[in-house]
């Protein structure tokens, strides 16, 4: 990794009793695209203001560019915010919005008109220079922010939910013009969202956070295909988890588990007797057959077949009620509503997720399968 | 629809389709202000009735010089006082928006307390406090500050003093309005694009807050060319106003027509001002007086 721009070490925020963020560690890299991903009210704004320096950590240290943010005001920071609600100002024109940080600089003037052209070029907004942000739509204010905010060249730009206004097809184009941007800059961006998708087709590395806790931070296979944490399986895409225990390993690290239908089958390289920990299948490595499968006794029903285009999800209820999903590639053979089958995968597909807590908490409905299948006991 | 509504405006009496609100208008201000208007076109006899004959006169005393000086030592007087109370009200309106709902509620009673009183009879407190013998006389005596009394009360001074205590209200509300609408995010970009806390005052605090500025100092600008009770008491009549102009004519010289012609005339002057407000993007509603 390259050097660390942005270190945030130890970091906890109260808001009253309120542990917003807590016990925070993260290094940022230099010229890096990092996404902070995770539900609504986890903290990601808090931990953005913090770094930004509009909030003050109740405890930790943040530093940018190896100095303590508290020491300096926001407007000695080399760091530029892309705000949520973009907070462009009324009563200035797009020009004069763009280039307020120069003229607060005390920039010289032709040497701020030529800048600010230069960055309303780079977000396509040429020609929109004397109109007022009332006077333009939701993705061209958005654009105006961005411009306001990278013509200072900021070392850090710290965006917060930019995209979170726009209808769906402006956002996969505002996706990748940002990213370009970025690659184009080499500006470190750190990037707020609560969509996955999004975080993982922009971002170098993403940091999940749940309830104020960083759950995991890597590159975007590694979230999505060796998650640390149970709720990080659940957050990024659609997986298929199970609460098991592990019984006993062999030589290549496959492992046999104990779950509450039967026996399942997965790879561990930590394995440890007696733990109880989830598995998690993705959809897509989630496979169905007809006869039963070695090492995994998951019988269960075809409920329903849903065509989606690249895929069909096919959904399974197993003897316990729970819910398994597959995605069969298109082309592949889809199972007819109702049959009976059985649920396997291939043992290096299934991650195992070793659960800090350790403790069986979900309690899984009986539900009777002869609603589903016919002649079934 | 249109054939009933037609009937209706042939049957109905044109006077039952006046609502009351519009009776009560012509009745207190409409008809009023016509009878001042047919007046200052009109003379005096000797024992001070009205003689309803067309003349300018009255009109053209408006030119005389001393008129001319009330009229500008009132203007001044407005102008001074308007500047004092944004200088006084935009900082506690500032502070009054920033804290906390209880501080805040504390602030607007203070603030509004006074009004529960006659502001003939406030007056008359600060007359006690600037006196000769007044009591911040004897303080500064006491203390040694100065040797003999000085006088306070009736200067111009002290009418600005008595404009600002009674209008400063009429400031800070429609500041008030204004600050609670800011948004404080914008006071957050400006800051993160670099601008020092008195540069976002002056480049973005102070240009979305101009509206009530505006709002509240026409507010306080045209009270304050009328209000002839607080020259009274606190100039001593050292310091005469359009006002005390106007209230000599009616209760003293018993010249009304002359008096009427003066009024217009600071009507017309009020007029002016709030067209230029409007000219200026002003909105009438911000004064809140509609
Ligand atoms: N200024 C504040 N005062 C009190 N609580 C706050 C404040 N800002 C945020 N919070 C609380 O902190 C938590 C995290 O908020 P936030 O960082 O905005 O979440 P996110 O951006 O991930 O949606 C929420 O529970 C929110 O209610
Ligand atoms: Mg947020």
């Amino acid at each position: 990794m390259a050097k660390a721009i942005v270190e945030i070490k130890n970091v906890n925020k109260f808001y009253g009793d309120n542990h917003v963020v807590k016990d925070l560690n993260m290094e940022i890299a230099e010229g890096e695209f990092l996404s902070i991903l995770g539900p609504s009210g986890c903290g990601k704004t808090t931990t953005l203001r913090m770094i930004a320096g509009f909030e003050q950590q109740t405890q930790g240290v943040i530093t940018v560019e190896g100095e303590r943010v508290e020491n300096k005001e926001p407007f000695e920071r080399n760091v530029n915010t892309v705000f949520q609600s973009y907070a462009l100002f009324p009563h200035m024109n797009v020009t004069d919005n763009v280039a307020y940080g120069l003229k607060m600089k005390k920039v010289k003037k032709p040497e701020i008109s030529e800048r600010v052209e230069n960055a309303l070029s780079m977000v396509q907004l040429e020609g929109f220079g004397k109109r007022f942000p009332a006077q333009l739509s939701g993705g061209q204010r958005q654009r105006v922010a961005i411009a306001r905010a990278i013509i200072n060249n900021p070392r850090v730009l710290l965006l917060d939910e930019p995209l979170g206004a726009l209808d769906m097809k402006l956002r996969k184009q505002m996706q990748i013009e940002l990213k370009n941007l970025q690659k184009r800059l080499g500006i470190t961006f750190v990037y707020v969202t609560h969509d996955q998708e999004e975080a993982l087709t922009m971002s170098d590395r993403i940091a999940v956070m749940n309830d104020g806790v960083l759950e995991q931070i890597g590159v975007p296979a590694d979230i999505y295909e060796k998650p640390a944490t149970k709720f990080v399986a659940d957050f990024i895409g659609e997986t298929n988890i199970f609460e098991a225990i592990e019984v006993s390993a062999d030589a290549a690290g496959q492992v046999a588990l104990k779950s509450e239908i039967g026996e399942i089958t997965g790879t561990d390289s930590e394995f440890s007797e007696g733990e109880i920990v989830y598995l998690s299948v993705r959809p897509e490595k989630t496979l169905l057959s007809a006869a039963p499968v070695s090492g995994y006794a998951l019988r269960g029903t075809v409920r329903e077949n849903i065509y989606i285009g690249t895929v069909t999800k096919t959904t399974v209820i197993l003897q316990n009620g729970q819910e398994i999903r597959v995605a069969n590639a298109a082309g592949s053979s889809v199972p007819e509503a109702g049959s009976a089958l059985y649920v396997y995968w291939n043992p290096s597909d299934a991650v195992i997720i070793h659960s800090k807590s350790g403790k069986i908490i979900d309690a899984f409905e009986n539900v009777d399968l002869s609603e589903y299948v016919e002649g079934s006991a | 629809m249109k054939q009933g509504s037609m009937f209706r405006k042939k049957t109905v009496p044109l006077l039952t389709m006046i609502s009351p609100v519009t009776a009560w208008l012509i009745l207190l201000i409409a008809l009023p202000l016509l009878y001042m208007l047919v007046i200052s076109f009109c003379g005096t006899d000797d024992s001070h009735n009205i003689v309803f004959r067309f003349t300018l006169k009255n009109y053209a005393k408006l030119f005389d010089p001393t008129i001319l000086s009330i009229y500008s030592n009132s203007l001044i007087i407005a102008l001074l006082t308007t500047v004092i109370c944004i200088l006084v009200a935009y900082p506690f309106a500032y502070i009054m928006a920033s804290t906390t709902p209880f501080r805040k509620t504390l602030m607007m009673i203070f603030l509004m307390l006074p009004f529960w009183t006659n502001s003939v009879i406030r007056l008359y407190s600060w007359r006690t406090l600037l006196g000769v013998n007044g009591y911040i006389n004897i303080l500064l005596m006491k203390i040694g500050l100065i040797e003999a009394p000085i006088e306070m009360l009736f200067t111009r001074g002290a009418v600005v003093l008595g404009m600002v205590y009674t209008l400063l209200p009429f400031m800070v509300l429609p500041l008030l309005t204004v600050i609670d609408k800011l948004d404080g995010g914008l006071i957050e970009a400006s800051g993160d694009l670099g601008a020092k806390p008195a540069q976002t005052f002056l480049h973005v605090t102070l240009p979305l807050t101009a509206p009530g500025i505006f709002a509240g100092s026409i507010m306080v600008f045209i009270p304050c060319l009328g209000y002839f009770f607080v020259s009274n008491l606190m100039g001593g009549g050292t310091s005469q106003l359009i006002g005390n102009v106007i209230s000599r004519q009616f209760k003293e010289a018993f010249n009304w027509p002359y008096g009427a012609a003066l009024a217009i005339m600071l009507i017309l002057i009020t007029l002016l001002i709030v067209k230029i407000y409007t000219k200026t993007g002003g909105s009438i509603d911000d004064l809140g007086v509609m």
